[in-house]
């Protein structure tokens, strides 16, 4: 019993205490790229999740077999191998969404959110936990991608889902759905979200040693790379 | 005509399609790494290095040996392979010979494996060409060290940026990263300006 509620709480700590996206700060470029319509971040987040949980598995079950000393290239392989699985899916079942993507698909191989996790839970956990963990913080990563995706495309297109909501109540705001539109809503999320943790998501963050960044910040002395 | 041809595809990948601002590609070290000057100069020296050299490299193992062979679908798993390869080959090269270069680029180098605009310039360059098949060798090396160039364009614009953003008085909750992206999405909006908005 105290096992699977520990599993839950490692399903549900990714969805808002620590929310990869808006908590954690990993996985930023999707994030901006995809979000121009809701279905196409829940595309990306979906991908995402499936790579998530079973690269999280898989570099579980090795972490006693993998040396230290390699370890990164290691993940990046094992990645890579499931994204390629996840490129084909996703190819051979749902081409619209493939062609939506674009480059974005397989450049999950580089998405700071799986290469992170594998370092910062994956390598220290049992299966089933590491499993949970990459589901967590996959639904955290689709929901927040959902977010994003919903606001540019109501405040850009006047749709979501493709369906007409805003549409004879004011004109669409084009510039939501171009880059800048992007930077400026995940800006403004990511306020929100200090704004309802009192400020304290930015410091609590343990982003640094799943964070790519890792090695610059500490070498700088910088606080960069807690935010 | 063969020349003018690589000046515009050049000066596209700087402007037009700058990987950063346009495309969201490298938006970690974009945030990241742009607060100082001559860090952001650092980072993106070695970026334009590794680009260059990624796409040199992928370029002909994708047409000569995965093409002909039907391995596309290798793809994602070569390229990053090669990527992760060649910057620790460069990492130690430049460690035993150009020990000056190293300590200023050495420290940028191992965060580059895991940065998309370099897997993205490499996967892009394969799109372009089944889009035109005149696109070669030439075209994706320029292209690759254009785009280069435009994170370093968009790097040091940046830097110039937050530095005034330091001296400022924002309101709490926007402190740290939420200014920096508004700040990033004005500087994309400058950017904008270059293709129209459309």
């Amino acid at each position: 019993m105290a096992k699977s509620r520990n599993l839950l709480q490692e399903i549900t700590k990714g969805i808002i205490k620590e929310n990869p996206v808006l908590c954690l700060v990993l996985g930023t470029c999707p994030t901006l790229a995809v979000t121009t319509a809701a279905s196409n971040a829940i595309g990306m987040g979906i991908a995402a999740t499936l790579v998530l949980v079973c690269s999280n598995a898989a570099i579980s079950l090795l972490r006693n077999l993998i040396p230290d000393k390699v370890r990164i290239p290691a993940y990046i392989t094992v990645i890579a191998g499931f994204v390629t699985i996840v490129q084909m899916l996703v190819k051979a079942f749902a081409p619209g969404i493939d062609k939506s993507l674009g480059i974005y698909l397989p450049l999950i191989v580089v998405n700071c959110i799986i290469l992170g996790r594998a370092e910062m839970f994956a390598s220290k956990n049992r299966v089933l936990a590491s499993m949970a963990d990459g589901l967590g913080m996959g639904i955290g990563f689709t929901a927040t991608l959902l977010l994003m995706g919903s606001i540019r495309e109501l405040l850009g297109a006047g749709t979501i889902f493709g369906l007409p909501i805003l549409k004879n109540f004011m004109d669409p705001i084009i510039i939501f759905l171009l880059p800048p539109g992007g930077f400026f809503v995940f800006g403004m999320l990511i306020a929100l979200a200090n704004k309802l943790n009192n400020g304290k998501t930015a410091k609590n963050a343990s982003s640094c040693e799943g964070c790519p960044m890792h090695g610059i910040c500490k070498s700088d002395g910088r606080e960069e790379c807690d935010k | 005509m063969r020349a003018s041809h690589l000046v515009s595809i050049f000066l596209a990948a700087i402007l037009t399609e700058n990987y950063t601002l346009n495309k969201f590609l490298g938006i970690c070290p974009f945030l990241g790494v742009s607060k100082k000057l001559n860090t952001a100069v650092g980072m993106s020296s070695a970026v334009i290095f590794v680009m260059v050299l990624a796409t040199a490299v992928t370029w002909p193992v994708y047409f000569y040996l995965l093409l002909p062979k039907g391995l596309e679908y290798m793809q994602t798993l070569v390229y990053i392979l090669i990527i992760a390869g060649l910057v620790q080959l460069v990492e130690i090269v430049l460690k035993k010979y150009i020990p000056s270069l190293y300590n200023s680029l050495g420290i940028y180098l191992p965060l580059i494996t895991t940065n998309c605009a370099v897997l993205g310039v490499t996967l892009l360059v394969v799109e372009k060409q089944q889009a035109d098949a005149s696109y070669g060798y030439i075209e994706a090396l320029v292209n690759a060290f254009g785009a280069g160039v435009g994170f370093l364009v968009s790097m040091v614009i940046f830097s110039g940026v937050r530095s005034r953003i330091e001296n400022s008085d924002i309101p709490e909750s926007l402190k740290g990263l939420p200014i920096t992206l508004i700040a990033a999405s004005l500087v994309a909006v400058s950017f904008l300006g270059f293709s129209g908005i459309a």
